[in-house]
């Protein structure tokens, strides 16, 4: 038990603690809504897209980070424009902006004259070299979640259930939409240092999935996905530590053992139920 | 009389495909219209137009009052969202509440009047997933109601529920008539004729008819042979023969 506060003396096990703080934060409210809209494979679309971003701005000089969140806000408003038009097949324009983002990534990343970055680092991330930059834009991308979804938590979830009916009550419902998008393309950009492109998917939609086992109210769903969100990055980072690989994997992979206790206990809570029933209708 | 609702000469289109021609429909206080027309003759397309979803690509349209009343199909409905009956109704409100607005004692007070009144207050704090299509479609009335609107439509409100709530729904729209008017569509003829005051037939075109009886004309708009069937209580209209 020592080893683990120990751990703290070091400033880049705090700047880890700090990360899985604001991504499970951020990654809770941002994955509430992906999961409840059903826009997972979007999601998946704009992560992979946003790599083009972080290619050209390597090649350019520039913050990667920056460069994929300008890429991953513009593919974001583009797919929600697109998914306004009747006559495309939005899931296939997906398919081809996702390959066309990694592979961009990669010609500008081996264009870059000089030393080329490690391209595992962006595929799985890594927790335990987040600069403060990196720190600094979570901090700031948690506190306007947080406020967004604290000042207009029930239009976004009533535009997010009906779209339409939300239309025909004449709320500024393309506004939200955007600004949800939006919001929805830098949670994903920001945490890819986290958890990296391949898996920060899953830190949007694993917590939110075990939150969902056991309660159907999104308010309840958001904080759940929290603590879930908490407990396996903690748990993540602490198993990265110990057997020294890479804490992005690490990382998802306490999510997914969460997700089969979780499934298991509540397969026994409803075995349990069920037997209650039956006790009192004899 | 009131007008609550004016269509002049409106053309509109999917893409190239033109799905209404020069429509033209006014609704006034205390109507019941009908709406009828075969399948992809544009009832749904006119309804879009009427609640500013669908934009037309050319003519006139004026509305008159606060908001509408909305209960689109609930078959367009994601039944897994997490989101509990009291909230589907309370979001009829957002047209009155807008971004910042919060919900009052009194809000919450009259939407429990509404589901106690369809019988479905039990069920408050369920999930939507977990109600049958009759218990749904009462959900989806309370919604369109809370907010007073003076004119109501429904999206054919009779699928997908039994024939007890579906008597049940009718005797709802009759008092609720007394202080809105209601639009309402449908391709079960033989019912709708029974409650509503007068009739559209809408098949790219629309014939306004200013009684509930339909005629062979109005038929015609199916360009196929149909049966009419009439149930409920007596009286029962009867049909001339055709």
């Amino acid at each position: 038990m020592n080893s683990i506060f120990e751990l703290f003396q070091y400033q880049f096990f705090n700047n880890a603690v700090f990360a899985a703080i604001m991504a499970s934060i951020t990654c809770g409210i941002i994955g509430s809504y992906i999961v409840a809209r059903r826009i997972v494979f979007i999601s998946g679309g704009i992560t992979h897209a946003s790599f083009g971003g972080i290619g050209i701005a390597w090649y350019m000089g520039l913050n990667p980070i920056l460069g994929a969140a300008l890429f991953g806000v513009l593919s974001a408003f583009g797919i929600e424009w697109l998914s306004k038009k009747t006559d495309v097949r939005q899931d296939s324009v997906i398919g081809i902006l996702w390959a066309l983002g990694m592979a961009l990534g990669i010609i500008f990343i081996y264009m870059t004259p000089g030393y080329a970055p490690n391209l595992m680092s962006f595929l799985f991330g890594n927790i335990l070299t987040v600069s403060s930059l990196d720190l600094y834009l979570l901090l700031g991308l948690s506190i306007l979640t947080i406020l967004v979804f604290a000042m207009f938590l029930k239009p976004i979830l009533y535009v997010a259930f009906d779209e339409e009916f939300a239309k025909t009550q004449r709320i500024p419902v393309q506004f939200i939409s955007y600004l949800m998008i939006a919001l929805v393309a830098l949670a994903i950009v920001l945490n890819i240092r986290v958890v990296g492109i391949i898996l920060v998917i899953s830190f949007l939609t694993i917590p939110q999935t075990i939150a969902n086992m056991f309660t159907k109210d999104f308010k309840r769903m958001i904080f759940g996905s929290i603590g879930f969100g908490l407990l396996g990055s903690f748990i993540g980072l602490l198993v990265s530590y110990k057997i020294n690989a890479p804490s992005g994997a690490t990382i998802i992979f306490s999510f997914v053992m969460l997700f089969v206790i979780a499934k298991l206990v509540q397969l026994s809570l409803m075995a349990i139920r069920r037997r209650e029933g039956i006790k009192q209708t004899k | 009389m009131n007008k609550l609702l004016e269509l002049k000469s409106i053309n509109a289109a999917y893409d190239d495909n033109l799905v209404l021609k020069d429509v033209d429909l006014v609704v006034n206080q205390n109507d019941f219209v009908g709406i009828i027309g075969p399948n992809g003759g544009g009832k749904t397309t006119l309804l879009k137009v009427i609640l500013g979803i669908l934009k037309p690509i050319s003519g006139e349209m004026h509305v008159n009052g606060s908001t509408i009343g909305y209960l689109p199909q609930i078959n367009q409905i994601d039944k897994k969202f997490p989101i509990s009956v009291r909230d589907v109704v309370l979001s009829g409100l957002m047209g009155v509440k807008k971004l910042f607005g919060r919900y009052s004692p009194e809000n919450s007070k009259r939407a429990n009047e509404l589901m106690d009144q369809m019988g479905i207050l039990h069920l408050k704090n369920k999930n939507i997933g977990e109600l049958s299509g009759g218990q749904l479609q009462r959900v989806f009335l309370c919604r369109a109601i809370i907010s007073d609107p003076q004119l109501l439509i429904l999206d054919e409100p009779n699928t997908y529920v039994d024939s007890n709530f579906e008597l049940e729904l009718y005797d709802i729209l009759d008092n609720l008539n007394d202080h809105m008017a209601i639009i309402i569509v449908s391709h079960d003829v033989g019912t709708i004729c029974s409650h509503v005051k007068t009739i559209a037939c809408v098949n790219q075109t629309l014939c306004y008819h200013d009684s509930n009886i339909i005629s062979q004309e109005q038929l015609k708009a199916y360009n196929c042979p149909i049966d009419l069937i009439t149930h409920g209580e007596v009286p029962h209209r009867v049909l001339k023969h055709h």
